[in-house]
């Protein structure tokens, strides 16, 4: 106690304040099962140790714990005082910034659930949305989510405020709904000053039944529902996966760059930060979190296929452009780890040769390759969401990265199943976490059953008798069991095609081969009751676009480099050797490029980048036509509506192409 | 990102630092300013003002002698006849380098930047008329240089963020596309922190979105900031939409001045930019 200069006093008076939130809040008296009495005793528990990151004006800066309660307390208490009640839903939209959790934790603590909002979503999209759930306010990351809220302002009726974090550019709104997070916060400053124990008392009295959230599942078949998760079921969903992965632990680093929206980021940037206490990154902009990720260097990531697919795609393109020495090595490197990987899945011993090998590669390949995308401390990496085929497991896992399945719906709080470390079986969706029993009905549908079911669909309980039934959720998938006790996944139990002959076909699996080629972005296999397979190309415009300047082949568009007969050539080469790999009743007999990519603003794509088939079949049920009739070119008429309101038409032709044998 | 909430403003610290210029009726006045080339009369006794807080906007056919106005201002060409006051000091006479130190800043056309350098480089150059460690300060670094350093990049780093560039921020300006040249030249010019900024044509050559950006920030440059303008600019509807009040040059003269409104229906401008045949 030597110190009397300014930091010793600071540390006095930071210590005075931690004595005086024990007395209000004394932490062994009651049980931490709703998030902000996770996050009160976290900041007792971790007090200066940093709980965010961010990065801004080029340099990251440091949150601490007990800064983010504070934060947190400001905006509960600012949110009361502006009126935000028990049950009450705050939405909250943009980029991943803490702010986010400052006021979805505030919303919790007063008893209020919060409920993101996917970023790029179109104003009518969140509209339906906000009115569906009846929301009374809003948080807008910036002016761009701020403008789509006043846009739609006499559509949401049920909104009564709508805050704002990043106030730059709306000097002149004077609209009176609008209110500044900074004002809100002050006003939950002025509310703390006058009444201390009201920020404890709120959130004492919450309950661990208590909604939590709501979160938006992906909705490949109809309109997006909300999932209503307590804080029981996201804490014991956390409890429950860290029981298995152990290795999580304070001082590891995470980086939170896909949307607030996604259970994925509710899983691991809300819930198991709480719980763990790692440390949790925020990219300055999302052009920049690439370069972010990297210099963060995580110790563990989660994310959709989609990520995995794009970085796949990013590393190969780069190799081919590399000179033909190189690219031999880096064959050959990629040769050796798959076969490693192949004998390890199988449970195989790898020959030492094999081993020797592999750890002179690590060095000279796989490493620096690691390194690029910023994945060379990683000590494992989740895919979720959609399922990632087994050729990219091979591709990370030969460059040892530790890539595993997660599986799970959002309604289960976003995870029943996990790969185990040194049982990777990367046909598998892995085996159930702890706590958490799957089973399979007579259809063969995947049911599941853990504290984190979730309680049912927020106003929809048609759609929630069907999911819950006596205690379990009835994924939608269709699987089954290998004898390993891990989830074998098939599709969507629509999503499968019954051709003619009576053959059983899951797209799925066959749409991930042909995308696994990096000139092809999506791909969807139609043949439900006909005699033959045949799909619909997504070209992907970097990797497409770059092959055809090597070439020497000019462009213009996405649609005219699309339908080029030495593209079309391309693609037509690429299936074809997928169906080299296909049994025969499963090969594709018929292609079309697409004139454009699919888009979830077409609503052909879900959010999250899943197919949603059904919108797919009715959009394009011409072409499809034409695709199984005898023409070999097809016509579309499309109308284009530019912002402004003035619509053009485009009558884009495409070629519809027999896969040579 | 910057700034959170109202009452932080949209540059934080920069904007304490911009010294506001009393609200007298001109803060630049130019009196029937001429200058000749060879017999070619380029700016021909051409007199002005601009307000302070203006935006004012300088409109003509090309070759009308914009771009040597703006010239004459920051005192690239210095003008055979007439006068040019900024503030209460004559500066008719003064070297570009002072002109830059009273706080007139300039984004150039044809960009005038420093290709092989990173685009914080260039930026930071614009701060140099603000460096003020000696050579042997800088040489030992540690200490007044790097507090003043790091002064500078955080003045930088704000501007970054304002023109939104962070994905830029070590990217060789060479490398980069023209629209994102073109904000780096406003970047730069905005580093020295002026009192006037002179835009010459900040938009030519870019995407529509790419000048709804440049459009966003000039309005805020002018709102938030207060910071007087003078914009050359060839799409009307920016003009038109963003200007407080126009001049129109056609053979050096001014023809016109006004607010837009009054500038659009103007028979001497309709009759410069689309010809005589018009009027009737």
């Amino acid at each position: 106690m030597m110190a009397r200069g300014v930091a010793g006093r600071r540390a006095l008076a930071a210590q005075a304040v931690l004595e005086r939130e024990r007395i209000t809040l004394p932490a062994a008296a009651i049980a931490l099962d709703t998030f902000p009495k996770r996050l009160t005793h976290n900041a007792e528990r971790f007090g200066d140790r940093v709980a965010f990151r961010e990065k801004e004006f080029g340099i990251w800066h440091e949150i601490t714990w007990r800064q983010y309660l504070d934060r947190a307390r400001a905006a509960a208490l600012g949110l009361d005082a502006l009126g935000l009640r028990r049950g009450d839903i705050v939405m909250i939209i943009g980029d991943n910034r803490p702010e986010q959790f400052y006021v979805a934790m505030g919303a919790q603590a007063i008893g209020a659930i919060s409920c993101g909002m996917y970023q790029d979503s179109l104003a009518e999209q969140l509209a339906e949305l906000i009115n569906f759930a009846g929301t009374r306010f809003v948080f807008c990351e910036d002016q761009e989510q701020a403008d789509k809220m006043l846009e739609m302002d006499a559509a949401v009726p049920t909104v009564d405020r709508v805050i704002v974090e990043d106030w730059r550019g709306m000097w002149r709104y004077r609209h009176p709904k609008l209110t500044s997070l900074a004002d809100l916060e002050a006003l939950g400053r002025e509310a703390h000053a006058r009444e201390p124990g009201r920020f404890a008392d709120m959130v004492r009295g919450g309950k661990s039944e208590d909604i939590a959230i709501l979160c938006q599942t992906s909705g490949t078949t109809a309109m997006p529902k909300l999932a209503m998760l307590s804080h029981r079921n996201m804490l014991s969903q956390g409890e429950n996966f860290h029981a298995v992965e152990r290795h999580i632990g304070p001082g590891d680093e995470f980086v939170s760059y896909l949307p607030f929206a996604w259970i994925g980021e509710q899983m691991f940037s809300f819930t198991l930060h709480q719980q763990v206490g790692f440390t949790v990154n925020f990219p300055e902009e999302p052009e920049t979190a690439q370069r972010d990720f990297r210099e963060i260097g995580p110790h563990f990531t989660f994310a959709p296929a989609r990520i995995y697919e794009g970085l796949h795609s990013a590393v190969t393109v780069r190799i081919l452009d590399a000179g033909p020495i190189r690219q031999r090595i880096y064959n050959a490197a990629m040769q050796a780890g798959i076969q490693a990987v192949e004998l390890e899945a199988e449970g195989r011993r790898v020959p030492w040769r094999l081993r020797l090998l592999r750890a002179l590669f690590y060095w000279t390949v796989y490493r620096p390759i690691l390194d690029k995308i910023g994945m060379t401390r990683m000590r494992v990496a989740w895919n979720g969401g959609a399922s990632l085929g087994p050729d990219y497991h091979k591709f990370f896992r030969a460059m040892g990265l530790n890539l595993k399945q997660i599986y799970g719906q959002t309604e289960i709080g976003g995870i029943s199943c996990v790969h185990r470390d040194g049982q990777v079986r990367f046909w598998t969706m892995g085996a159930p976490i702890a706590n958490t029993e799957v089973a399979l009905s007579k259809e063969g549908e995947i049911l599941e059953r853990s504290p984190s079911v979730f309680l049912g669909y927020y106003r929809n309980s048609e759609a929630t008798a069907k999911a819950l039934r006596e205690g379990w959720l009835y994924s939608g998938d269709t699987g089954t069991m290998d004898p390993s006790g891990d989830v074998i996944l098939f599709d969507r139990m629509g999503d499968m095609l019954q051709k003619t002959d009576g053959t059983q076909v899951p797209p799925r699996i066959i749409e991930d081969m042909l995308k696994f080629t990096p000139y092809i972005q999506e791909a969807c296999v139609l043949g439900d009751g006909q005699p033959f397979l045949a799909t619909i190309l997504n070209m992907d415009m970097r990797n497409v676009g770059k092959w055809a300047e090597d070439h020497g082949i000019a462009y213009t568009s996405y649609t005219d480099l699309s339908q080029r007969p030495e593209v079309l050539d391309l693609l037509g080469r690429l299936v074809k050797e997928t169906n080299a790999r296909l049994k025969p009743e499963w090969q594709i007999s018929k292609f079309v490029s697409l004139y454009k990519e699919f888009h979830p603003d077409d609503e052909e794509l879900t959010r999250t980048r899943k197919l949603r088939r059904g919108h797919i079949t009715e959009r394009y049920r011409d072409l499809i036509n034409a695709i199984y009739g005898e023409a070999s070119q097809f016509q579309a008429v499309v109308t284009i509506r530019y912002e402004d309101g003035r619509t053009a038409e485009m009558r884009p032709v495409m070629q519809i192409l027999t896969v040579g044998r | 990102m910057t700034c959170r909430g109202q009452e932080a403003p949209i540059a934080g610290p920069y904007l304490d630092r911009v010294e506001r210029v009393p609200l007298v009726d001109a803060m630049l006045v130019a009196e029937r300013l001429t200058l000749r080339f060879a017999g070619i009369t380029a700016v021909d006794s051409l007199s002005f003002s601009l307000r302070a807080g203006e935006l004012l906007g300088i409109i003509g056919p090309n070759g009308a002698g914009k771009t040597s106005v703006l010239n004459c201002i920051n005192g690239f060409y210095h003008p055979q006849a007439g006068r040019i006051t900024f503030g209460d000091q004559d500066i008719t006479r003064l070297p570009p380098h002072a002109r830059a130190r009273l706080g007139i800043a300039r984004a150039f056309q044809n960009l005038a930047l420093y290709p092989g350098m990173t685009v914080l480089s260039n930026i930071m150059s614009g701060r140099i008329i603000h460096m003020r460690a000696g050579v042997l300060s800088s040489g030992i670094y540690w200490g007044r240089a790097e507090r003043e350093l790091l002064e500078h990049r955080a003045r930088v780093e704000e501007i970054i963020d304002f023109l939104e560039m962070e994905e830029y921020r070590n990217h060789r300006v060479a490398e980069l596309p023209y629209g994102v040249q073109k904000k780096v030249e406003l970047g730069r010019a905005l580093a020295m922190e002026p009192r006037l900024l002179l835009l010459d044509e900040p938009m030519a050559g870019m995407s529509a979105d790419e000048k709804t950006d440049i459009a966003r920030y000039i309005l805020e440059l002018r709102e938030v900031r207060g910071l007087p303008m003078i914009l050359i600019e060839h799409d009307m509807g920016v003009v038109m939409d963003l200007c407080d009040r126009l001049i129109v040059m056609d053979y050096g003269k001014k023809i016109a001045e006004g607010p837009p409104a009054e500038i659009q229906h103007h028979p001497e401008v309709v009759k410069a930019y689309l010809g005589e045949e018009h009027i009737a």
